[in-house]
C-alpha cells in the first residue's frame, strides 16, 4: 500500500497552498483517495503557510500530518520547524535558493534544488514551488505528469490555462534536475 | 341604516388588553384602516415586537410573525425577501427600536429594505413598568430614573426620524402624533403613503407615531394627551423628513 | 453518479444547501466558516436565490427565523462566537418550530479563543445553548463527503420535525479538501407548509408564528408537545457508525475529525495485536445510546476522544450507565489529539 504524507511549507505567496491542491487533484483523478488540509491561522496573510496533502491508495483517516513521509520546504523557518516530521527513509526537497541550511537529517533522502533561482531564469520566481514538485513526482511517481497537467487544467481559472505549457515545463526542470 | 363607522376587517373582533387611555390602539385602528383601503390583508404579513404590543398578532387579521426584542425588522427583512410578493409591516415600540434593536432598524433602513415600520414613541418602557427608554425625555421621571434624565448621567434622548432619514435606503420617514383628532388623520395619511412606498418597491418607510402612555406617566389620559402634546412634540418636532414629494 | 471533484468542506456545505433547494441564506464574516459565504454570495443569484450579508449574528439568525416563518428553505452558517450571539434566536425558532439548517465550523474558545479546530461547542448545541427546554438535531459529520450528504439530509430533518438541524464540524473539515461526489439528490421532500406566513389571500384565518405562551397550562402543553417530537426524534433518526467494537479491547468514542484520527490509530493498534473499535456517534442529539447499550460489558474501558474539556464524555457515561469504565483523553485550544497519545493512552487502559 503506497500512502503519500506530503508536507509543503514556506511563505505565504509562494504558491505553496495551490500547489498542493493540484497534486492532491492530479491524484485524486487517478482514483486515488487525496486530501488536503491548509493552515488557516492569522499567519497565512504573508506570513508562513504550510499544507498538508495525503495521497493514499487506501482510505484516508487522519488528514491532519503528525508525520511526513516527503517535506517541501521553501523558506528557512519551515525546515527548523518540520524537519523532525520526516520519517525515517522519508525525503526532503528544499528550495536552496531560499533555504540557508542543509537538513541534518541523515536517515532521509535529501535534494536541495535552487528552485527560486531557476523559476527567476525562467522568468517566473512563482513556479518555484511547482519545479520542487516535479522532483518529488519523479522521484516516487506519486502522480504521473498527465494528471498533473490535466489537474492544472481543472484546477486554474480558463484565463490562466495559457500559462499552463510554462508550468509544465516548470515542472520538467523539476523532474529533470541533477537526474544522476 | 347607512353604516357610517365599523371595525376594519383586518382587525379581530378581540377586546385589545391596552391600559385605559393608551394610543396603541388607536394606531392599531389606523393601520387596520389602512390595510382594508388599499384592499392588502390577504397579502399583508405583520411582525409583533416585544413590549406591551407583544401579542398584537391577536388582533390583526393578515398573518403574523412575533419576533425577539428589537429584531422585527431582521424578521420582517426573512419574511420579505422569501416573499416579495407580500406586504411586512413591523410594528416596534421605543425601547424595541431604539435600543435593543438599533442596529436592526439602521441597517433595514441603510439596505432599503421594502417594508414599513411603525414606530410607537411614548418616551418610556411600558410592559416592564415606567424604565427610562431611548426616547424618554431630559428631566422626565421614570422608575430608572427617579430624579429625572440627566444628560450628563443618563445620555440623550435619540430622535429616530432624524437618525434615520440619513440614509439613502429610507425613503419615507415621516413623524406624527395622536394625541387630537386632526393629528391622527395626518397619522392615518402617513401610514397609508408608507404602505404605498413599499407597494411600489421604493424602499424603506417608517413612520413614528408619537403616542402616549398614561399608566407609566402617571397621568389621566386626558393629561396624557396634553402632556404629549406640550412635552414630546417640542423634543420630537412633527412633519416629514424624506420622501414628502414621493407619487405613489 | 456524478464527476468527483476536489473541494473545500465550507464550499461543499453551501453547494449542498442549494442543491437541497436552500433558496436564502443570511450570514455574518467569521473565520473559519466564510468560504460558505463567499461561495454563497457567488452561487445564489445564479439559482434565483438570496443572499444577506447582515449586520450581526443576531441579525442573521433573525432573518432566517423570518424567512423560515415564511416557509423558505434557509440556513445560516457560523462559528463559536457567533452562534453564542445566535442562542436567543435559535430558543425562539425551536419554541416557534421552524424548520431551518445552521452550520457551525467550530473554533476554539472560550471567549474569543483562538480559529484553530476544537469539538469545545458540544454542549452549548447538545444540552441546549439558549435559555429553556428545546432541542436540535446535531449532526458531526466526519469528511468532506459526508459533509455533503448530511447537510442535505439536514434539510430533509428539518421539514420533517418543524426542527432546527445543526451541522457540527470545526475548523479542519471546513478547510479541508477531499474528493466529492455530487450524489443525484433522490430524495429531496418538499414539504407542505401550511403553517406559514405567506398572506392569507382572505382564503384561510392568519396563520400565526409566536414562542410566546403566557399562559402556563397553555405553555407546558407546548413543552409537551416539543418534548414529544423529541422522543419520536429519539426513535427515528439516531445515527452512528460502529467500526470493529466485536470483541473490542477498548472502543474509542469520538466524532467528526477526531473519529478519522482514530481509524489510523485502529490500523497501528492492530499491528501490535490490540483490538481497539469505534464508536462514533453522527447525530450527536439524538445520541446513539443503544450502541453503548450493545457494547456496554464488551471492552476492557471504553476511552473517549474530544477537541474539548471532556463534554460528549458526560453522555457516554450516562449511556454506559456504569457498566463500564469509561475514560478520557481531550486535547484544547486548537490543539489536535496525535495518533501517538491515543494509543499511549489505549495502552495504559489494557496494562
Amino acid at each position: 500500500m503506497a500512502q503519500h504524507e506530503i508536507l509543503i511549507a514556506g511563505f505565504g505567496g509562494q504558491g505553496i497552498l495551490s500547489a498542493g491542491r493540484i497534486l492532491a487533484y492530479a491524484g485524486m483523478l487517478e482514483n486515488k483517495n487525496v486530501s488536503w488540509l491548509p493552515s488557516y491561522g492569522p499567519e497565512m496573510r504573508g506570513g508562513t503557510a504550510n499544507c498538508n496533502v495525503i495521497i493514499s491508495d487506501e482510505p484516508i483517516g487522519s488528514p491532519i500530518l503528525n508525520s511526513a513521509t516527503v517535506l517541501i520546504v521553501m523558506n528557512s523557518p519551515s525546515l527548523e520547524k518540520f524537519e523532525s516530521y520526516v520519517t525515517e527513509g522519508g525525503m526532503i526537497i528544499t528550495d536552496k535558493s531560499l533555504v540557508t541550511r542543509s537538513p541534518l537529517r541523515k536517515d532521509v533522502d535529501v535534494y536541495e534544488i535552487p528552485a527560486t533561482q531557476l523559476a527567476s531564469e525562467m522568468g517566473n520566481p512563482t513556479y518555484a514551488c511547482i519545479i520542487l514538485l516535479g522532483k518529488f513526482i519523479a522521484i516516487t511517481g506519486a502522480v504521473s505528469k498527465g494528471s498533473f497537467e490535466e489537474a492544472l487544467r481543472k484546477v486554474l481559472p480558463e484565463k490562466y490555462h495559457k500559462l499552463i505549457p510554462e508550468e509544465m515545463k516548470a515542472l520538467e526542470v523539476g523532474m529533470e534536475y541533477e537526474k544522476a | 341604516m347607512a353604516v357610517v363607522f365599523k371595525r376594519p376587517h383586518a382587525l379581530k373582533d378581540i377586546p385589545m388588553h391596552y391600559c385605559p387611555g393608551c394610543t396603541h390602539g388607536i394606531v392599531h385602528r389606523l393601520i387596520a384602516e389602512v390595510i382594508d383601503e388599499l384592499g392588502i390583508e390577504g397579502k399583508t404579513v405583520g411582525i409583533s415586537p416585544v413590549g406591551c404590543t407583544y401579542n398584537n398578532y391577536e388582533y390583526f387579521n393578515c398573518d403574523m410573525v412575533q419576533a425577539a426584542h428589537g429584531r422585527a425588522p431582521a424578521v420582517a427583512t426573512g419574511v420579505k425577501r422569501v416573499n416579495p410578493d407580500n406586504i411586512v409591516f413591523a410594528y416596534q415600540g421605543d425601547g424595541d427600536l431604539a435600543a435593543i434593536g438599533t442596529a436592526e432598524i439602521v441597517h433595514a433602513a441603510a439596505r432599503g429594505e421594502k417594508i414599513t415600520v411603525i414606530f410607537v414613541n411614548n418616551a418610556i418602557y411600558g410592559m416592564t413598568s415606567g424604565q427610562m427608554a431611548p426616547t424618554t425625555l431630559v428631566n422626565q421621571v421614570t422608575t430608572t430614573t427617579p430624579f429625572g434624565r440627566k444628560p450628563e448621567i443618563h445620555g440623550h434622548p435619540i430622535n429616530v426620524c432624524e437618525l434615520l432619514s440619513t440614509l439613502k435606503g429610507a425613503v419615507y420617514v415621516e413623524r406624527v402624533s395622536v394625541h387630537d383628532i386632526k393629528n391622527i388623520f395626518n397619522a392615518k395619511k402617513a401610514i397609508k403613503k408608507a404602505f404605498k412606498v413599499q407597494m411600489a418597491n421604493l424602499g424603506f418607510s417608517i413612520v413614528e407615531v408619537l403616542s402616549t402612555c398614561p399608566t407609566n406617566w402617571g397621568l389621566s389620559p386626558v393629561e396624557a394627551l396634553k402632556w404629549l402634546r406640550d412635552n414630546m412634540i417640542p423634543a420630537y418636532p412633527l412633519g416629514n423628513f424624506k420622501g414628502k414629494d414621493l407619487e405613489v | 453518479m456524478g464527476e468527483k471533484l476536489l473541494m473545500k468542506g465550507n464550499e461543499v456545505i453551501a453547494e449542498a444547501a442549494i442543491r437541497a433547494g436552500c433558496r436564502f441564506y443570511f450570514g455574518y464574516p467569521i473565520t473559519p466558516q466564510t468560504e460558505v459565504m463567499h461561495y454563497m454570495a457567488k452561487r445564489m443569484p445564479e439559482v434565483g436565490g438570496t443572499f444577506v450579508q447582515a449586520e450581526s449574528e443576531i441579525a442573521a439568525i433573525n432573518m432566517v427565523y423570518g424567512a423560515a416563518s415564511a416557509g423558505g428553505r434557509v440556513m445560516t452558517t457560523s462559528s463559536s462566537p457567533g452562534i453564542s450571539l445566535m442562542q436567543e434566536g435559535i430558543s425562539y425558532a425551536a419554541c416557534a418550530e421552524l424548520p431551518l439548517v445552521m452550520v457551525n465550523i467550530v473554533r476554539c474558545g472560550p471567549g474569543l479563543g483562538g480559529i484553530l479546530p476544537a469539538q469545545c461547542d458540544y454542549f452549548q448545541s447538545v444540552k441546549g445553548g439558549g435559555h429553556g427546554d428545546y432541542k436540535m438535531v446535531v449532526l458531526a459529520p466526519c469528511s468532506v463527503q459526508e459533509l455533503y450528504e448530511l447537510t442535505v439530509e439536514a434539510f430533509n430533518i428539518s421539514d420533517r420535525y418543524r426542527i432546527i438541524t445543526m451541522i457540527l464540524g470545526d475548523g479542519i473539515l471546513g478547510q479541508m479538501m477531499e474528493a466529492v461526489e455530487f450524489r443525484d439528490v433522490e430524495n429531496i421532500q418538499n414539504v407542505e407548509k401550511p403553517w406559514a406566513v405567506t398572506g392569507t389571500g382572505m382564503k384561510r384565518e392568519h396563520n400565526v408564528i409566536t414562542s410566546i405562551y403566557i399562559d402556563p397550562e397553555v405553555l407546558e402543553a407546548h413543552n409537551r408537545k416539543l418534548q414529544e417530537k423529541y422522543r419520536l426524534i429519539e426513535e427515528n433518526e439516531v445515527r452512528v457508525e460502529e467500526y470493529n467494537c466485536e470483541n473490542a479491547d477498548v472502543i474509542v468514542v469520538a466524532f467528526g475529525t477526531v473519529a478519522r484520527i482514530v481509524k489510523n490509530v485502529i490500523k497501528t493498534a492492530e499491528k501490535e495485536g490490540i483490538k481497539v473499535g469505534l464508536i462514533r456517534p453522527v447525530t450527536l442529539w439524538p445520541f446513539p445510546v443503544k450502541t453503548f447499550e450493545k457494547y456496554a460489558t464488551v471492552p476492557k474501558a471504553f476511552l473517549t476522544v474530544e477537541m474539548n474539556a471532556g463534554q460528549m464524555l458526560e453522555d457516554v457515561k450516562l449511556a454506559v450507565n456504569g457498566k463500564n469504565k469509561v475514560d478520557f483523553l481531550g486535547r484544547m485550544g486548537g490543539m489536535v489529539p496525535t495518533q501517538k497519545e491515543i494509543l499511549d493512552k489505549i495502552k495504559e487502559l489494557i496494562w
